[in-house]
Parts: C-alpha cells; structure tokens; sequence
C-alpha cells in the first residue's frame, strides 16, 4: 500500500453535502476488472455533459484548482461500498479527502488504500473554503505523524483524529491482509475451538 | 453483563481483542458477486494466496446481467468480461456459483436468505453495501470494499472496530396502505442519510415484531442509507418457520442444537445501548422521496419542503436536489406524471412484493404513458411468480416481468431510465444518475410504484385502495 506522512497541496474545493459514490464513479463505469484507470471518470457527470464535452463550471475542469487534496461537503461518500469510489479518487491524483462527516465505508476503502480520509469541525471546514474561495489555489499542510492540517494562508490549525492502528498502517505502508496473515494460527484455533 | 445482540453475535466471532487494534472478527459467510471481487482474486494471486475457506464462500451474478433472454450472451462487452470473470475466478479458487441459468441465480441478497444460507447468529459480509438485508435474521451482516473481500478470502476474518450500537422501536399497528418500505423511508426521512453512521441497529418494537421476514428484510436492507454499517432484528418463531426446510438450512439433530442457540439470540432487558430511537407506526403514512438521497423523503400527501425552511449551510445542496429532481418547494408531488416505474431491486423483489402488486393490479390497467418493470429478484421467486399465475396479472395489467437480476437499480446493465425522465421505484437510492444518466427517482413502496402505473403520476394509494375493481 503507498505511504503517506506530510502533504502540502493546493485545495480542491467540492462544496456538495452528501456526495455518494454514485457520483463520485457511476455504476457504468465500474465493469473494469483492474484497480487502474478509474480515474477518467471521477465524478464523471459532474464533469462531462452528456455528449462527452468538458462542464466548464466544474471545479475539476477549472485550472485554477489543480492539486492533491479534496475538501468537500458532510457525509461525503455515502451510498455504495464501490471501493473503486476510492480507486478513482486516488488515480485522479488526490492523496487525501477532507470533509467534516464521512460514510463508514468509504472511510475504511479510502484508509485501505492509502488515500486520507480526515474528518475536520464544520467551522474549519467552512473556514477553508472561505480561504479558497478568495484565494483560488490555497494550500494546506496535512502532517499525519502530527494529526494536523493547517491553511498556508492564514496558518489556521486544527488536529484531526485516526486510529492508532490505522495511522501506522499509513506511515508503513502495510495492509490489514499483511496484519491478520501472521496471525493464521489464531484462526485455525478459534475454527477449532467452535 | 448484559449484552445487545449486536455485542453477543460480535462476541461470538472474537478470534484476538487487543488494546489499540480493530478485534480480529470471524466470518461464517462471504457471499460474492462479479462487480466488487475480481481485483480481490486478482490480489489473492499476486500474493500467491489460496481462498482459505472456500466453502463458507457463494457467489452469483446480479449486477450486470440482462433481464431479458439471460440464455443469450451478454450484448455489452465490459459487463459480459466480468461476468466471465467471475466464472473463471470461481472455478480456479474452488467457488460455488450460482450463476445465469442455474435455478438459483439471483440478487445476492435475495438468494442468501431464500436458500436458507442466512442464518440467525451468523457473521456475514459482502462486497455490497445492501448486506445488512441479512440482519432480518438476527446475523451480523455487512457491506465491505474489495480490499477487505479479499481479506475475508485470504483468512475468513477481518479487522473491525466494534460498532456503537443503536435501538430503534416502532411501536403501534400499520394504517392501510403502509408497508415495510413506508416504515424504513420514515425514519430515514426523521434521522436523515447520515444519521445511522458508526452504528448498527436493531430494529425492534411490536411493529416491527408483526411483520413478515421478507418485510423484515426490506427494513433492515436500506440501514446503510442511514449511514449504519448494518441493522438486524432478534430472530423469533417467524424467522425459525422461514428458515426451516430451505435447501442449506440444518435439519435433523442439526436443526434442534441449532434453534436452542438461536433461542439465546435477543438483547438482554436492561442492556445498553449507545442510542435509542422511538416511533409511533400511526404517524407513517404511505412514503414517497422527492430529492437526491433517501433521506429526502415525505409523506405522500405533504408538500415538498421549501428550501428557506432548511437550514442556511444546507439550503445550496437541498436546492441543487430540487432542480435536478425538476420539482418545486411547498407545492404537492401527488399528480405529478412519471414515465416509468420499477418494481424490484434487493429491497423489494421478493414473493410478497410481487403478491401485493398483483392483487392490487389485478383488473386494472396501466396508464399509457408508463412503461412498467417487475423484476423478480431471484430464479426461484420467477418460477414461483408464473407458478401462481401472478405472470398472466402483470400481463393483462400491461406490466411487464423480467428475468432476475440488479436490473433498473443501479444504472449498470442494460435496463436504465433514460436522461429527464421520472421512475417511481422501489429500489433504495434515489442519487443522481443513480437509475442511469440523468434519470429522477422517486423511492417509494411497491404498492405505492404500483399506484403510480396505474395511474400514471404519483399516487397516494390508499385514494385507489377504497375502490371496487372488477376481478
């Protein structure tokens, strides 16, 4: 799984409560047998019309938003367990999500995969889309050893919580597979247990 | 200590529980189908890892077969690829399949409960949020990403963090014309598409208690639009007569040790729960969404609420529903016509379902405008359906059933609404493009959809519930 540890990226700002993952990658587009390529149609009819032309007032078509990290509206990825919501995030080059409510399952896919999911306050996530609203490609730091993000241009902070587990998992690199496989024998003897 | 049976189900299923870890949870059945699990076989060969319990895992295909002439091969290329591939993934990892043309095929979690697969006490997962459909049952059932299907299929187990636990009663008798649908579209509308999240639910109460297992499991299917990873209702002598005779259900000796344990299968009196929830079955009336997420739901008879009346940080995204669903705040939905409606998906496909729309339809005709899709949601309730004739009522009625499958839900095969147009489904999401591109749902009960093609616009269906029709 990749590593995370610090990221400081522009914002890309996705002011939508509720987004499921129906938007996020629609059902037609989930026929692929690979994890790869996904990433085309990320939120796919919010980006194209229905002739394949380019939305020009979405935020993922404007040049001025280009970065790795999401923030988006409460109870983003609700809906659908498609891991592939995750996958596609991740292969349109994002590392992290912000948003001030996550749906359990997208929460768990996204950590699985390397891509961060951090719950903030509904007050600093207003704050960081005033920040990037007056000021089109703001950065944020997201420090994971520390659990911090902070708005560059205004030095705002806020700590964000993750299982301890999972953090190390993270920072690793290793998956829940490579954890639970080195522990075999605890299962034969529980089978046998029963 | 007293226990919910939330914690006595987990508790059972604990292989390690250490301080500063997700527990190590067993899990007796892994159902699987083609969309969420090649990339999990695909994982299993890079590491060079067999299925370690293949035989507490089945599989079927739902999501991208056709609905019409299955024996064919499937016309879309990409959705006859992962059908394949499932097959073959299948048969190389020693997988039972149910696939297209075998007698059990069906939706996924229609087929676990009428092959008597689910079982009260059981640990069951799937690559599909809808599991939780299983915890009619009294199981611990649940939906999981492809990551953690191929961690079931690599050790039976997963890591989980033990889940907060929420009671939710309904209390009182149903009023005419109100269904499982209605009673699960209400408390979505009261807790709204995010307010089950981190919990799993029981639902209880004397309601609850009355109701059949197939309405059972339209309840606690749609707890993930609630946001809760599953829901599940304390098996009772409704849930063992169910169960008892299906092909795969114990027997014999088998049966009595298995009902002595279910029997110790309820939350004790005095145990806790993180949350607690309470409704009157008086309140609900017939059910009907108006929005963008299951939680954008009314009474069928109430105006749509107005985007002032919500509050200002939500007013931009309530407002965004409305124009998509191209409707207006504070006026009626009733009367509004509709083009299509869908009867069927893992919330509402089963024999009761098609019963209850076949004696409601029975003399009468669809309006013209409405093209009407019965999907049933499994091989065997197909048989059953044209074994009671119920085939010959839809006919007559101008509705049209189909051949098993995922079909009209998901926009993923080839049955979707097309772009502008208005479906009354009885399916569990009512998302953008969620029935294909552009298309507008209305979620409702299969009574209610029912109604609707009579009718040809939104019904309240207790106005046609009164009147005589001519068998």
């Amino acid at each position: 799984m990749k590593k995370f540890e610090k990221l400081t990226s522009a914002i890309v700002p996705l002011n939508i409560e509720n987004i499921d993952t129906d938007q996020i990658i629609p059902a037609r587009f989930l026929k692929a047998t690979t994890r790869e390529g996904f990433g085309e149609n990320l939120f796919r009819d919010w980006r194209y019309n229905g002739d394949n032309t380019l939305k020009n007032d979405f935020v993922l078509n404007n040049p001025e938003f280009k970065g790795q990290i999401l923030v988006a509206g409460k109870n983003f990825g609700c809906g659908s367990s498609r891991e592939h919501a995750a996958w596609a995030i991740q292969d349109a080059g994002f590392d992290v999500v912000i948003s001030s409510f996550f749906a359990d399952i997208f929460k768990g896919n996204a950590l699985n995969n390397g891509l961060l999911p951090i719950q903030v306050s509904d007050e600093f996530l207003a704050k960081i889309f005033t920040t990037v609203g007056q000021s089109h490609g703001a950065q944020l730091t997201v420090d994971l050893e520390n659990q911090t993000v902070t708005i560059a241009d205004t030095g705002d902070q806020t700590e964000f919580e993750i299982n301890a587990y999972k953090k190390s998992c993270l920072i690793n690199g290793y998956d829940d597979i490579d954890f639970i496989l080195n522990q075999k024998n605890l299962i034969e003897e529980f089978e046998q247990a029963r | 200590m007293s226990k919910t049976l939330v914690e006595k189900i987990w508790d059972a299923h604990v292989v390690k529980s250490e301080v500063g870890f997700p527990d190590i949870l067993y899990i007796d059945t892994h159902l699987i189908h083609e969309v969420t699990s090649p990339q999990a076989f695909d994982g299993l060969r890079k590491r060079g890892l067999p299925v370690f319990r293949p035989q507490q895992t089945v599989a079927t295909a739902d999501h991208n077969v056709p609905t019409l002439n299955q024996l064919l091969p499937i016309k879309e290329e990409l959705s006859r690829y992962q059908v394949d591939m499932l097959t073959k993934n299948c048969a190389e990892f020693g997988i039972e399949l149910y696939g297209l043309g075998h007698p059990f095929q069906g939706i996924v979690h229609v087929i676990g409960p009428e092959l008597g697969i689910t079982l009260p006490g059981k640990t069951m997962v799937c690559g599909d949020s809808h599991t939780s459909t299983h915890g009619a049952f009294g199981a611990i059932a649940f939906g999981i990403g492809t990551s953690q299907v191929e961690q079931v299929f690599a050790t039976q187990c997963l890591l989980q963090q033990k889940p907060k636990t929420m009671k939710i009663e309904v209390n009182g008798e149903l009023g005419t014309g109100v269904t499982a649908k209605d009673i699960i579209l209400y408390i979505i509308s009261k807790i709204s598409a995010a307010g089950g999240t981190g919990y799993f639910i029981e639902y209880a109460g004397s309601t609850i208690e009355a109701l059949s297992m197939e309405s059972r499991m339209t309840i606690c299917n749609m707890s993930i639009e609630m946001g809760a990873r599953g829901g599940l209702i304390a098996p009772d002598q409704i849930t063992f007569d169910y169960i008892k005779g299906r092909e795969f259900a114990p027997a014999g000796e088998q049966w009595d040790e298995s009902l002595a344990y279910w029997k110790t299968l309820y939350s004790d009196a005095d145990a806790k729960f993180d949350s607690v929830l309470s409704f009157n079955s008086e309140d609900i009336t017939p059910m009907i969404t108006y929005g963008t997420n299951p939680g954008m739901g009314m009474g069928i008879a109430e105006h749509i609420p107005a985007t002032a009346n919500q509050i200002s940080s939500e007013q931009a995204s309530f407002q965004k529903a409305l124009d998509y669903m191209g409707i207006t705040g504070d006026t009626e939905l009733v009367g509004k016509p509709i083009d299509y409606v869908f009867i069927g998906s893992c919330t509402n496909s089963r024999m009761e379902d098609l019963r209850e729309v076949a004696e409601f339809v029975k003399g009468r005709q669809k309006a013209e405008n409405v093209t009407v899709w019965i999907v049933p949601g499994s091989k065997q309730i197909e048989q059953q359906a044209i074994a009671e004739g119920l085939d010959k009522i839809f006919e007559a009625a101008g509705f049209q059933l189909r051949e098993p499958g995922c079909s009209a839900c998901l926009g993923m095969n080839e049955d979707k609404i097309p772009a502008g147009k208005y479906c009354v489904s009885t399916s569990n999401r009512n998302f953008e493009g969620r029935q294909g591109p552009d298309s507008r749902t209305f979620l409702a009960s299969p009574l209610t959809a029912a109604a609707a093609a009579i009718t040809g616009k939104v019904t309240d269906v207790r106005t046609l519930l009164n009147e005589t029709v001519n068998h």
